[in-house]
C-alpha cells in the first residue's frame, strides 16, 4: 500500500537500474528502476516493444541482467536462478504458452508444487478454494481448456507455492470483456489475501483502475509512475500511451 | 480486384441500414456468402453455422465468447481447416446441406488456403507467424502478390524485376512506418516483442491489396495509443474499397469502426445489427460483455463474495 512507502517499509521487490536483453549488444531494458511494498499491486503499462514482458522475465531470472540490481525483502537476488527465486516466494504467469497440455489440470497444478512434493495435497485444497472451476475439472487436459481457463490454470499454479510476490504477464490478453474483468477482479482478491502483484498489461484503462501504483515503460526505461488513477488522469501518459478512444467512445 | 460496379463506402453502409437484424440477414451486396458450414471436433461443435453474409466494402466485427468458433470459423472459410459438412465423394450430406461459400462470386469449397489469399480474402493469424529468421524487410516482402521474380527463369534476368522490388520496397516502408516498425526493419522479426509482431502480421497482410482482409484480434497485445493510430488506417482501407472482417474483443474499438457486427456464441451466429443495437441486447451482455462491462474495476464491492459469478467461494 501507499502507506507502507511513506514509514520506511522495505519494498518486497526492488528492481535498480536494471540493463538486460536478449542479443549481445542490444539493451532492451536501459536502466529501469521499480518497486513494489508488501501488499500492493503495480500495473505496468507501455507501448510495444518498451521492454515490460522483458522486465518481468528478467525479474523471474529468465533474462540475464547486466547492470543493475534486483533485492527481494532486502535481500541482494540479482543473477539468481529461477528455481531458486520460486523457491524464494516469487511466482510468473508468462504472456503465451503457459500451460502443459498434454497434462491434466491437476498435473498442471502439481508441477507448480515440483520442489514441495509433500505440500502438495494441502495447497491443492486452497487453490481449489479460489479457482472451484478447476476443482471440478481436475482430471481434463489442459490442451482442451478454453484461453480463459488456461490463463486460470497458470495462475493457479504460480500460487501452489504460496509466494509473496506474483509477476503477470498481459493476464487478459484474448479473453473476452468478461472473463477479463473476472481476471482482474480476482487477482484483486489474490492480492487482497497478501500476495504483491505486479502485472503487466495492454488493457491500461482496466489495469491502473485496479492497480495501487503504476508505472509506464518507454524504451526500457521508467518513463512515470503515479497511482493508478493519477497515470490515468495525465495528459502526457493518455497521449503517448492511452490514448482517447475509450473516453471517446464512451462520451458518444 | 476493382468490381465493375464499384460502390463507395457510403453507399455501401447506408445499403446496411435496410438490412433486417436478425442472423444470416441477406445482405444487399454480399461478398461472403456462407452456407452450412459446420466443424466438429469429436463430439464438441465448433461451428455451425447455417447462413451468413458480408457486406462488401464495410466493416464488419465478429465477437463473442471464448470458444464460441470465431478462429475456427476464420480457419475453415479460409482453406486452413475443412468443414465436417463438407461434399463427400461417397455419403457426406446431400447436396442441398453440404458446407457452400463464395466469395467475391466464386465458390471456395475445398481451395487449399494459398489459393483463397490469391482470390483476394487474406487472413491474419492470433497467435502470430512472422518469419523470425527472416528480417521484418523480408517478411513484409512475401507478403507481395504477383512478384515477376517469383518465376523460375525471370529470376535470373534483374532488369524484369527489379522496378516492381523497388516498387514493394517503398510500399513496405510506407506500412512500416504507419506501424511504427520502420526503426526495425533490419532487424529479425523474431527478436520483436508480441504486440510488434502482432502489427508486422498485420501490415504484411496489407502487402498483398487484399480485396477483403480477416483480422483475428488485431489488437490484442496492442497498446492503446498505436490502436486508435491504426483504427483510422483500417478506416481509410474502407473507404478506398476493401472489405474488413475481424475478431476483437476490445469493445471500444468494435464500437468505434464497425458498420456491422455478428455475434457468435457456441458454434452459432446468434445476432446482428449495428454495434449500438446489438451491445444493447440483454442476451449479449450476459453471455459476453458481462455485468461490470461498464464500471470501475476498482470498486472495493466488487471484491464481496457473489458479486461475480465465477469464482464462487473466494477467501478474502
Amino acid at each position: 500500500m501507499a502507506e507502507a512507502k511513506k514509514t520506511g517499509v522495505e519494498p518486497v521487490l526492488r528492481a535498480d537500474n536494471l540493463v538486460a536483453g536478449y542479443l549481445p549488444g542490444v539493451n532492451i531494458l536501459n536502466g529501469c528502476s521499480i518497486e513494489a511494498y508488501p501488499g500492493e499491486l503495480i500495473g505496468i503499462i507501455g507501448p510495444n516493444g518498451a521492454g515490460k514482458s522483458t522486465l518481468l522475465k528478467a525479474l523471474f531470472g529468465l533474462v540475464k541482467i547486466r547492470e543493475g540490481s534486483v533485492t527481494l525483502n532486502g535481500e541482494d537476488i540479482t543473477g539468481f536462478k529461477t528455481n531458486k527465486l520460486v523457491q524464494m516466494g516469487v511466482g510468473f504467469v508468462p504472456q503465451t504458452n503457459n500451460v502443459f497440455p498434454s497434462l491434466t489440470i491437476q498435473e498442471n497444478l502439481q508441477m507448480g508444487l515440483f520442489l514441495q512434493p509433500k505440500r502438495l495435497s494441502e495447497r491443492l485444497d486452497a487453490i481449489f478454494d479460489i479457482f472451484p472451476v478447476l476443482a471440478d475439472r481436475r482430471q481434463q487436459s489442459a490442451g482442451s481448456l478454453s484461453g480463459g481457463e488456461r490463463q486460470s490454470v497458470a495462475m493457479a499454479r504460480a500460487l501452489m507455492m504460496d509466494p509473496k510476490v506474483l509477476l503477470l504477464d498481459e493476464p487478459s490478453a484474448g479473453l473476452s470483456p468478461v472473463r477479463q474483468d473476472e481476471t482482474f477482479i480476482r487477482t484483486r482478491r489474490i492480492n487482497k489475501a497478501g500476495v504483491s502483484v505486479i502485472m503487466v498489461e495492454q488493457n491500461a484503462r482496466r489495469c491502473l483502475q485496479i492497480a495501487d501504483r503504476g508505472y509506464v515503460l518507454d524504451q526500457g526505461r521508467d518513463a512515470y509512475t503515479g497511482t493508478g488513477r493519477e497515470l490515468a488522469d495525465d495528459p502526457k501518459v493518455i497521449e503517448l500511451y492511452l490514448g482517447t478512444l475509450a473516453k471517446d467512445v464512451d462520451a458518444k | 480486384m476493382s468490381n465493375a460496379t464499384k460502390k463507395t463506402a457510403t453507399e455501401a453502409r447506408a445499403e446496411l441500414k435496410t438490412v433486417k437484424q436478425t442472423p444470416g440477414a441477406s445482405k444487399p451486396d454480399a461478398i461472403l456468402v456462407v452456407d452450412n458450414v459446420v466443424r466438429d471436433f469429436g463430439g464438441n461443435r465448433a461451428v455451425d453455422v447455417d447462413h451468413l453474409e458480408v457486406q462488401r466494402g464495410v466493416i464488419t466485427a465478429l465477437i463473442g465468447p471464448n470458444g464460441a468458433g470465431k478462429t475456427t470459423f476464420f480457419n475453415l472459410i479460409t482453406g486452413f481447416d475443412q468443414p465436417s459438412s463438407a461434399k463427400k465423394m461417397f455419403g457426406g450430406p446431400s447436396a442441398d446441406k453440404a458446407a457452400k461459400w463464395s466469395f467475391n462470386g466464386k465458390l471456395l469449397g475445398n481451395t487449399a488456403a494459398a489459393s483463397v489469399a490469391k482470390s483476394g480474402m487474406v487472413r491474419t493469424f492470433q497467435l502470430t507467424k512472422a518469419l523470425s529468421r527472416l528480417t521484418v524487410m523480408q517478411n513484409m516482402l512475401l507478403g507481395a502478390k504477383d512478384q515477376r521474380g517469383e518465376s523460375f527463369l525471370a529470376a535470373f534476368v534483374k532488369p524484369l524485376w527489379a522496378a516492381q522490388e523497388k516498387a514493394n520496397i517503398a510500399k513496405a516502408e510506407d506500412l512500416l512506418k504507419r506501424f511504427k516498425l520502420y526503426e526495425k526493419k533490419e532487424d529479425l522479426a523474431g527478436s520483436l516483442s508480441g504486440g510488434q509482431k502482432k502489427l508486422l502480421e498485420m501490415a504484411r497482410a496489407l502487402m498483398s491489396d487484399p480485396v477483403m482482409i480477416m483480422l483475428d484480434e488485431p489488437m490484442a497485445g496492442v497498446n492503446p495509443a498505436l490502436t486508435q493510430s491504426l483504427l483510422g488506417h483500417i478506416q481509410s482501407l474502407r473507404d478506398e474499397g476493401t472489405t474488413v472482417l475481424f475478431v476483437e474483443h476490445d469493445m471500444h474499438m468494435v464500437r468505434h469502426i464497425s458498420d456491422w457486427v455478428v455475434v457468435m456464441a457456441e458454434g452459432r451466429v446468434v445476432a446482428e445489427g449495428p454495434a449500438d443495437t446489438v451491445m444493447s441486447d440483454q442476451a449479449v451482455i450476459d453471455a459476453y460483455l458481462g455485468a461490470h462491462h461498464d464500471t470501475d474495476l476498482g470498486d472495493d464491492a466488487l471484491l464481496e463474495e457473489g458479486a461475480m459469478d465465477a469464482p464462487k467461494k473466494e477467501k478474502k
